[in-house]
């Protein structure tokens, strides 16, 4: 086996020194019965060439050069090629956990950039050194108001991403945490009357996403207004971070919840992503996760060590602020790496062609069906009402070549035929006019064919 | 100090990104925008950003030289030997790092119609089969972010059976060997922690377990083979007794690359347990993560799975159910972390039954090697037979003022990575060592030689070893005036 550094030579002696007659003989401490006298059926040993040949074969299957109108939570931007060249780098592919600061300080230095960097961006104090993904950073932020509050139940915007809401779900479900939704308005905001129904003096926090899974900026000042005069804590939960450099920062948080998926880590069918949990100084005993903190060594030179060790599971076991242990520290890298790449003009500069493609394309799918939620602003994203099912549009627009927008009836039935779509700064004008035209044909033959559809029925 | 291994280490100095930021510099260039512009003011109004701050300005080069220096700071696999225990710090494969980087792997959308994921949930089919395969269970979940995330959904899994059975019960039992994640873990999903103690050789005191499982009891944490290396002998006699009272048996399965291909949890009597892809099958740890936590079950749990679970349809493809009435929920947004499972899969084939089973043997052959090579020179508390680590305490060195930290940062200046300090607990000042299956003779017999040689040290020049680590670009670091007043940012000095 050619990852093993050993000849049969080397094994025999090795087992000589240690006195024993066969490799067998090390095995002896589990039971015979349950020692396993085959071979495991799986594949075959491979060579390196058939191993990437399999995975070739696989990424074929995944269809071929598809224009992507897809976001809600996973979206497609560019990725500088130096990321891949730098996170390649055996030293930070091939540590671990820098709990031995001296020979870590690499990793350890990225963290603090990192962390730094994310403080910025939210408007927040200080920043963790990230989270599974957006959806666990959500939750545990539930709970850690809940912590820091000592009140029990959580009010959840119905306009955070349906995956996260179910997240949020599965941790409160056995905390004896009840959750209570609130409603979006006509414009796609949390509908503030209902949310200043919904807190009580028992309301840890509330959870909203700005920009929401619609797409659109929620009123976040006014939110917390509501929050805080009732004594509970505003999570705000960003599942696309390149809103953070056109959008105003949510500094009126007193927890951001973020995923920086965006900020150079694939799309991947899904993960490995980067949650990261941001929020004030105040708090920073409740916040869950590692932390990197700068000191000195007994020379007087700066450096970096893990640091308030004690809110965690290695240190405090049952009474820890969270069971988190590894995390997403190499996408964590990959963030940091784009976010320098990009710093403090270009992520304005991307962030403002993100917006302008996404307002051309409402404007014209606009032309052809309904575009929901006017009136508020909104970032990338918007939500289209359509004649037919959206299920069957995207089937034919993937004969095209095209991967529509993502249909919303099973999180939003209330929505009818809607669809979430999504324009990056790699969305192509030609592909946006492509795409309504088709719209405005399917559109067309589904309005003239439905009065038909009805006189049959009848 | 004469070992052949010791090294000095890479010492240029680099500061932080901000310090090298000045306004105008740029390592971006976006193309032509082929759309109108939009006015930010008139587009989001009082919710447009004005600016960003301190977020630094900086060229490609030295973005480049940034993070290429700043990684000669950090020790690595790729550098030399890491034996850091229960961590199984092996191998990376590179060919892990090509395949995942495929352009139809990498771009794959989550949410891409099932008709144009086929190649993606094919990985995930084949690999979930090798899994419940390695473990002898019947089915498995992949979502899990991590060991810990694993750890919870198994939790909940086994909250959800016995709710199923009309009493969630109260209690968790987890042995006090446990990593620190278990009793965390289990106050995540509100389940009590009991203390399990461990009898003299290491593992579960059977009798104590007999006496404490009562139908309060949901389940028992395990970790097999435990912290301390050794496999639990008496694992039908402890999954009996938490059968005969309705408990579950859940195996943390962070050992697992004692096991592969030798031994398989599911034919021992495990009900459900996780496995750590970043640890067993090879995905690299990346300075702390990303993992990816897999549980794998028996039938009886199945129905608890978190949501969605892959399945195959009538017509031969594969696609997605979330119709599942008492599955436990979702545990993360997606699928799960898809770059481990291409890296975790690659690693399989790569390997195959032969390799994987020659890779245990060697894992616990190393394992074993320094085991004898430091008896003597080192406390041994515990002398039953080690798998795939082993775990010596800092006893002897004690009574020269030597702890196993100051043994572990002496072992930096000898070139490796220290082993896993203070941990398992049962072990006061332990030296928790292992050197998995990718460490040769050679390098195993460095290791052993810089060991001894440290243990001399401790002997004749103890503050030699109190002052170290002495090749390091810095030296030991002021760990409590972090924590008193927490400097967890940078900001611009006025």
């Amino acid at each position: 086996m050619r990852y093993l550094p050993k000849s049969p030579g080397d094994r025999e002696a090795m087992l000589r020194t240690i006195g024993a007659g066969s490799i067998d003989d090390l095995f002896s401490p589990i039971p015979a019965e349950y020692r396993l006298q085959r071979d495991l059926q799986i594949p075959r040993q491979m060579a390196e060439s058939e191993i990437v040949d399999w995975f070739q074969q696989r990424a074929r299957e995944n269809g071929e050069g598809c224009t992507v109108f897809l976001g809600a939570g996973a979206y497609n931007h560019y990725r500088p090629v130096i990321i891949d060249s730098l996170v390649s780098r055996g030293e930070f592919l091939t540590s671990y956990t820098p709990y031995q600061a001296e020979i870590s300080q690499g990793t350890l230095q990225a963290i603090f950039e990192f962390q730094s960097m994310i403080c910025e961006l939210t408007g927040m104090e200080v920043a963790n050194a990230s989270m599974y993904d957006g959806s666990t950073a959500a939750a545990e932020a539930i709970m850690m108001a809940v912590r820091v509050t000592g009140r029990n139940s959580a009010v959840i915007a119905r306009s955070v991403h349906p995956e996260y809401q179910e997240v949020v779900k599965t941790y409160a479900t056995h905390q004896g945490l009840p959750l209570n939704t609130v409603n979006f308005g006509e414009n796609g905001r949390v509908d503030l009357q209902a949310l200043e129904q919904a807190i009580t003096d028992n309301t840890a926090c509330v959870l909203i996403q700005s920009p929401n899974f619609f797409g659109t900026i929620e009123d976040v000042a006014a939110i917390a207004d509501l929050a805080h005069s009732k004594g509970a804590m505003l999570v705000v939960s960003i599942a696309e971070a390149i809103s953070l450099g056109i959008v105003k920062p949510p500094a009126e948080a007193d927890i951001v919840a973020m995923e920086a998926q965006s900020f150079g880590v694939p799309l991947g069918f899904g993960g490995p992503y980067c949650g990261v949990l941001a929020t004030r100084e105040k708090f920073v005993r409740q916040l869950p996760g590692r932390l990197a903190g700068q000191t000195t060594d007994k020379n007087g030179n700066r450096g970096f060590v893990l640091t308030l060790a004690t809110r965690e599971q290695h240190i405090r076991r049952e009474k820890a602020t969270s069971n988190i242990c590894t995390n997403q520290a190499l996408v964590a890298l990959m963030a940091n790496i784009f976010m320098t790449v990009y710093g403090r003009v270009g992520l304005r500069e991307l962030a403002k062609q993100n917006l302008a493609k996404a307002a051309y394309a409402a404007d014209h799918f606009g032309r052809e069906a309904k575009v929901l939620f006017a009136g508020a602003p909104r970032f990338h994203e918007f939500v289209v009402q359509t004649t037919e099912d959206p299920s069957v549009i995207n089937s034919r627009l993937l004969g095209h070549k095209i991967v529509g927008g993502f249909p919303l009836k099973r999180a939003y039935p209330e929505l009818g035929n809607a669809s979430l779509w999504c324009c990056t700064e790699l969305t192509t004008r030609s592909a946006i006019d492509t795409v309504c035209g088709l719209i405005s044909e399917y559109e067309e033959t589904a309005k003239t064919s439905e009065p038909r559809m009805q006189e049959v029925a009848q | 100090m004469n070992t052949t291994k010791a090294t000095r280490h890479v010492n240029q100095n680099e500061g932080l990104i901000f310090e090298k930021s000045s306004p105008g510099k740029a390592a971006w260039k976006l193309p032509p925008l082929d759309v109108p512009e939009v006015d930010v003011d008139v587009a989001l109004g009082s919710s447009a950003r004005k600016d960003l701050g301190e977020m630094p300005e900086v060229s490609e080069i030295e973005i480049i030289r940034h993070f290429t220096r700043l990684s000669t700071w950090n020790y690595a696999i790729d550098l030399g030997m890491y034996p850091l225990g229960s961590c199984t710090m092996k191998y990376n494969p590179r060919v892990n790092e090509v395949v995942v980087r495929l352009d139809r792997l990498a771009n794959a959308h989550p949410y891409a119609p099932e008709k144009i994921s086929q190649g993606a949930m094919r990985i995930l089919r084949v690999l979930s089969d090798a899994l419940i395969e390695i473990t002898g269970m019947d089915t498995i979940t992949l979502q899990p972010a991590a060991g810990a995330q694993g750890e919870m959904t198994g939790l909940l899994m086994v909250r959800a059976y016995h709710e199923s059975k009309g009493n969630a019960r109260k209690k968790v039992l987890i042995p006090d060997s446990a990593h620190g994640t278990n009793p965390a873990t289990a106050a995540m999903v509100d389940y009590a922690v009991e203390n399990l103690k461990s009898n003299e050789r290491g593992t579960v005191d059977v009798s104590a377990l007999a006496s404490q499982m009562n139908e309060d009891v949901a389940a028992l944490m395990l970790t097999n083979p435990n912290t301390l290396g050794v496999f639990e002998d008496e694992i039908h006699k402890i999954a009996d007794i938490l059968h005969a009272k309705g408990g579950l048996l859940y195996m943390d399965g962070a050992n697992m690359n004692a096991l592969v291909g030798k031994a398989r949890p599911g034919d021992f009597g495990v009900d459900l347990m996780h496995l750590n892809l970043h640890k067993t099958f090879s995905t690299p740890h990346g300075g702390g993560g990303p993992g990816s936590g897999p549980v794998a079950c028996k039938q009886i749990l199945e129905p608890f799975l978190p949501s969605p679970v892959l399945i195959s349809k009538p017509d031969g493809t594969l696609g997605f159910d979330y119709d599942r009435k008492q599955s436990v929920g979702r545990v993360r947004a997606f699928y799960g972390n898809f770059g481990m499972f291409v890296r975790a899969l690659a690693y399989i084939f790569a390997n195959g039954p032969d390799g994987l089973r020659q890779t245990t043997e060697d894992a616990v052959l190393n394992a074993n090697y320094i085991r004898k090579g430091l008896t003597g020179t080192f406390d041994l508390p515990y002398s039953t037979p080690s798998m795939h680590e082993v775990v010596f305490s800092d006893k002897l060195q004690n009574k020269n003022g030597i702890k196993t930290m100051d043994l572990a940062k002496r072992l930096i200046d000898y070139g490796f990575h220290p082993y896993t300090t203070a941990f398992p607990l049962i072990v006061p000042g332990a030296l928790m060592i292992e050197p998995t299956e990718s460490e040769s003779k050679e390098e195993l017999d460095l290791f052993v030689e810089a060991m001894k040689s440290i243990a001399q040290e401790a002997q004749q020049n103890p503050q030699t070893i109190l002052d170290a680590p002495h090749n390091t670009r810095i030296s030991r670091l002021d760990e409590t005036a972090a924590a008193r007043k927490p400097i967890l940012r940078w900001k611009r000095s006025t």
